[in-house]
Formats: C-alpha cells, sequence, structure tokens
C-alpha cells in the first residue's frame, strides 16, 4: 500500500514537471551507475528534467516503486506518464524512440 | 545476496512456458545479470508492460536479493540470439 502523502507528493511532482527523474543522488552527483546513465541521456539530449533523490527520503525511496509498480531506480516520468527505467530508456535512446517521445508530447530540447 | 542464473531462468520459465530466455552473468560475481526474454505473452504490451511481467515471475526478488538485471524482452524471434550462457 502506498503512503497516500507520498503518493501524492509523487503525483504533484510528475504533474508540475514535465521530465522527472527520481534517481539516486543528484543529477550532479549520482550514487549509482544506472542513475548516472539516465541523466546523461537526458542530457546529451537537451532535455531539462527535475532529478528527485530518493536516497534522501527512505518513504519516496519505497513509495515510488509501488506507485509505479516498478522495483529498481532510476525511473524516469515525461508528462505524468511513467516511461521505464535504465534499460528501457537506454534502449528508446538507442533506437531514437526517445526523442520521437519527447517530442510527441511536446517536450523540446534545448541544443 | 547473490543468485543463481539458473534460478532467475526457473522462475521466469515457470511464469513464461514459451519463453526464450538467455542470462548472462555479467561480472561473474552472481549479482549483476543481462536477461533477454522473450514470449508470445508480450504481443500487443509496451515495454514497462512486458518488463513488469518479468520481474513479476522474479517475485520482488529484483530491486532485493537480485541487485541488477538488465532486461531486454520482445516477441519471440526478435531478440538478439548467440549469447552466452
Amino acid at each position: 500500500m502506498v503512503d497516500s502523502a507520498v503518493s501524492q507528493r509523487i503525483q504533484q511532482d510528475i504533474g508540475d514537471n514535465d521530465v522527472v527523474l527520481f534517481m539516486k543522488g543528484s543529477p550532479v552527483f549520482p550514487q549509482c551507475g544506472f542513475s548516472a546513465t539516465v541523466v546523461q541521456i537526458l542530457t546529451h539530449m537537451g532535455v531539462k528534467f527535475k532529478g528527485i533523490d530518493v536516497l534522501t527520503d527512505p518513504s519516496l525511496r519505497q513509495g515510488v516503486k509501488d506507485f509505479s509498480n516498478w522495483p529498481t531506480i532510476p525511473q524516469l516520468y515525461v508528462k505524468g506518464e511513467f516511461l521505464g527505467g535504465c534499460d528501457i530508456v537506454r534502449e528508446m535512446f538507442e533506437t531514437g524512440e526517445l526523442q520521437t517521445e519527447m517530442e510527441s508530447r511536446g517536450v523540446t530540447a534545448e541544443a | 545476496m547473490a543468485m543463481e542464473a539458473a534460478e532467475i531462468k526457473r522462475l521466469i520459465q515457470e511464469a513464461l512456458p514459451d519463453a526464450e530466455i538467455a542470462i548472462e552473468d555479467l561480472r561473474g560475481d552472481g549479482d549483476h545479470y543481462a536477461a533477454y526474454v522473450a514470449s508470445g505473452a508480450f504481443e500487443g504490451k509496451s515495454r514497462v508492460q512486458q518488463h513488469q511481467i518479468v520481474y513479476q515471475a522474479l517475485q520482488g526478488r529484483m530491486g532485493g536479493e537480485l541487485h541488477a538485471l538488465a532486461l531486454q524482452t520482445g516477441l519471440p524471434g526478435t531478440l538478439p540470439t548467440g549469447n552466452e550462457e
């Protein structure tokens, strides 16, 4: 069961920001290789995103897993929708789908 | 904390009897695996849903005793072949 306060917080974060990455560490200092990979991809694409460090809050760390029904961190949300973890984001980036997906949802990259 | 590749394969096979599965022990430490899973059950499912099916087969071990499983899923015949066991 998801703690409702945590769940509300997640809902608000992914509603208020076009691109949200729940990660371990911060975008500047990722604390895990998988989180670092997704940060690199988004940075490379020039996509602005909000990084949320789950290590600072144990209830969020578990809460976001319950919220998405996804067992691992990082987790990428675009326009409020869960897009995937590290494997899926990397696969989509390599095939060009990630760029298409972002554009189709109106998320523009800054060159 | 480590988990045997054979055990991972068994759990996935149990949930998805038709699945073609290849598992690679990436570092030889029994803790970092890559898995390729192809199954007819993935038909019409998004990538997120396909991965969720596999995670479900692993019954909560993913993110717990299984630290890292790089996952690639697809329909039968769409996955790279020749991966080492």
